[in-house]
């Protein structure tokens, strides 16, 4: 092998682990988040309100099984969706930090769910036109259930904000409080550079003004302040987490550690 | 889930004597198997039969979805999971068709709602028991829902119409959550000697709440007769109860679990299995709100209630002014709200 074609294979192979990196910070987003909203079923504010963060979870974790498949594949270590889930550490875990925060009130669950939903909007539907074919198709059917999410979110945001004096508060304080972690959301890193020049992903930081624009748009409906620039930013797809993710794994993961290498 | 004959010393229901000729006309249409409807005459106490009924009914759904519930961030895999997530997402949904059955009859959701909070009405004594382990969550779709399943199929029939439908809808996803949590036993049953154990603790807990959920005996069940008059009821809770420890009974032998029932055999003349003492105390006192975790799931309900009550009067405020804003500019941006 001449040292081009070593040079060639070497960065084939970082490629593939780019990009395996980069699912596997899509589908820890979605599993993560849809976790969370696992936590609400039976206790919502109102029947309605049950079946519907019923199904986001629903279909977050519809997105994180097909989107932690193709990680496995990508990987070649043989691991499958639930190895991945259940029997990967919090520095393992690549999903935003913004995922992991606790449902808080109505109003916190809500705002999380917004600022991912209007994220996840972003991506996915510029991943649906991605060179990986396979990725693309995920995205496509995430696109789908994200706008029904955003609707839900958004209209959940407008009720809250421009409802009572108290749900405004709420609203804006959660908005406050979790401000921070959308710094992370377009600050590319060089996983991220890779696959956009690879035309797998697209450009991070240009997906910020079309996001912004929504955010914004969001937010006058709802009456809401846009909090100031976010000054400090968690790295959760760099497996650098805040202190709720190790507790959230410790519930999920219970019973595949508890009992390791059985059919379940 | 899940209706259940709860009424064990409720008074008997007036004779459907009153209006004379209507109640009679009303009482040969039930007999002629047609559907009774909400715009048409029927009796009061056939009405507030069906009220009692239906909304303990939409309760246990709700109350139903609390113990498994429970095991939605703990679900051993993802396909686990989304198929819980899905379930109980179902019982949800078979509450709200229930609660607008109810409402067909001239009573709101919230005034109903008021009654299970209060602890005034009553809901399925089997959801005041806990859900330990995993296994729980397979035996509550084979034996819960399979029982339901038992109760609710003859409701199909059930004279009034928009409780009929209902049913219709609900028993095809109580028959899939019963296949679901069959599966589940199977796969724990196949497998290691701890889950093999964790199983057959889940049956051993699960089993006699089950057979309670048919309700008292019918020499105790004082509704019984008149509600069959009114095809409201097709079958005594004796009856359902024997049909479906007829049908189980086989189900544990094929998992390789044991009933836990010495009593337990095949009865050759009558051709059903007979089973042991019911401990009818213990089921009087699940009622009266002193099982297991009758607390935690009124608690449960009630907590969900009261720290949702600013997202619900937030809710209310905004349509509100998005009404005032309809009418101010003649209602065609109102949708997007302010903006
Ligand atoms: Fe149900
Ligand atoms: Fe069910």
């Amino acid at each position: 092998m001449s040292s081009a074609e070593r040079h060639a294979a070497e960065s084939e192979r970082e490629l593939q682990a780019a990009r395996c990196r980069y699912v596997l910070r899509l589908g820890d987003t979605a599993l993560v988040l849809g976790q969370r909203l696992g936590e609400w079923v039976g206790h919502a504010p109102a029947l309605e309100e049950d079946l519907g963060l019923a199904n986001l979870a629903l279909d977050l974790v519809g997105q994180a099984r097909l989107l932690l498949t193709y990680a496995g594949e990508l990987e070649g270590r043989g691991r499958d969706e639930d190895d991945l889930a259940f029997l990967r550490d919090a520095p393992e875990f690549m999903n935003l930090a913004l995922a992991e925060q606790p449902n808080g009130d109505f109003a916190v669950t809500i705002v999380r769910q917004w600022l991912i939903d209007t994220w996840q909007l972003q991506v996915y539907r510029a991943l649906a036109a991605s060179t990986d074919t396979r990725l693309a198709a995920i995205a496509a059917k995430a696109l789908k259930e994200t706008l029904y999410h955003h609707r839900f979110s958004s209209g959940w945001l407008a009720r809250l904000g421009d409802g009572t004096a108290e749900s405004h508060e709420r609203a804006q304080r959660a908005l406050e409080e979790l401000w921070r972690f959308t710094a992370e959301f377009f600050a590319p890193d060089e996983v991220d550079e890779r696959v956009h020049a690879a035309g797998i992903a697209p450009e991070l930081p240009g997906l910020a003004a079309p996001w912004s624009a929504q955010v914004d748009a969001d937010l006058a409906a709802a009456t809401l302040r846009r909090p100031a620039v976010a000054s400090y930013s968690w790295h959760g797809k760099r497996g650098v987490h805040t202190e709720h993710l190790g507790h959230l794994l410790a519930a999920m993961q219970h019973l595949q550690r508890t009992y390791p290498g059985l059919r379940w | 889930m899940y209706t259940q004959a709860l009424d064990t010393h409720g008074k008997e229901p007036l004779p459907a004597g009153e209006g004379g000729a209507v109640a009679q006309r009303f009482q040969a249409r039930v007999d002629a198997d047609e559907k009774i409807e909400p715009k048409d005459w029927m009796p009061d106490a056939y009405r507030q039969t069906l009220i009692r009924q239906i909304s303990q009914h939409a309760h246990s759904e709700i109350v139903g979805m609390l113990p498994e519930g429970n095991w939605i961030t703990r679900a051993p895999t993802l396909r686990r999971k989304a198929v819980l997530i899905a379930k109980v997402q179902d019982e949800g949904g078979h509450g709200m068709y229930l609660y607008s059955a109810a409402e067909t009859l001239g009573v709101a959701r919230a005034e109903l709602f008021e009654q299970l909070l209060s602890g005034a009405a009553k809901y399925s004594s089997i959801f005041n028991y806990p859900t330990l382990t995993w296994a729980d969550i397979g035996a509550i779709g084979w034996l819960v829902d399979g029982a339901a399943i038992m109760n609710q199929i003859p409701i199909c029939r059930c004279s009034y119409g928009p409780y009929a439908r209902a049913m219709v809808r609900i028993c095809k996803e109580e028959s899939f959550h019963q296949r679901q949590g069959f599966e589940i036993m199977l796969t724990l049953a196949r497998g290691s000697a701890a889950q093999r154990a964790m199983a057959q603790d889940a049956l051993n807990r699960w089993w006699w709440p089950s057979i309670m959920m048919f309700g008292p005996s019918d020499a105790d069940s004082k509704h019984t007769a008149q509600s069959m008059r009114w095809k409201i009821k097709r079958f005594s809770n004796d009856e359902l109860r024997q049909k479906f420890i007829d049908i189980t009974v086989p189900q544990a032998f094929f998992l390789g679990l044991a009933i836990p029932d010495r009593e337990l055999h095949w009865n050759e003349s009558t051709q059903h299995y007979d089973i042991g003492a019911i401990d009818w105390a213990e089921f009087h006192a699940v009622l009266k709100g002193n099982g297991p975790c009758n607390r935690e799931r009124l608690e449960a309900r009630r907590g969900a209630y009261e720290s949702g009550r600013w997202v619900r009067e937030a809710a209310a405020a905004h349509a509100a002014k998005e009404r005032a804003r309809t009418a101010s500019t003649g209602g065609s941006t109102a949708q997007t709200g302010r903006t």
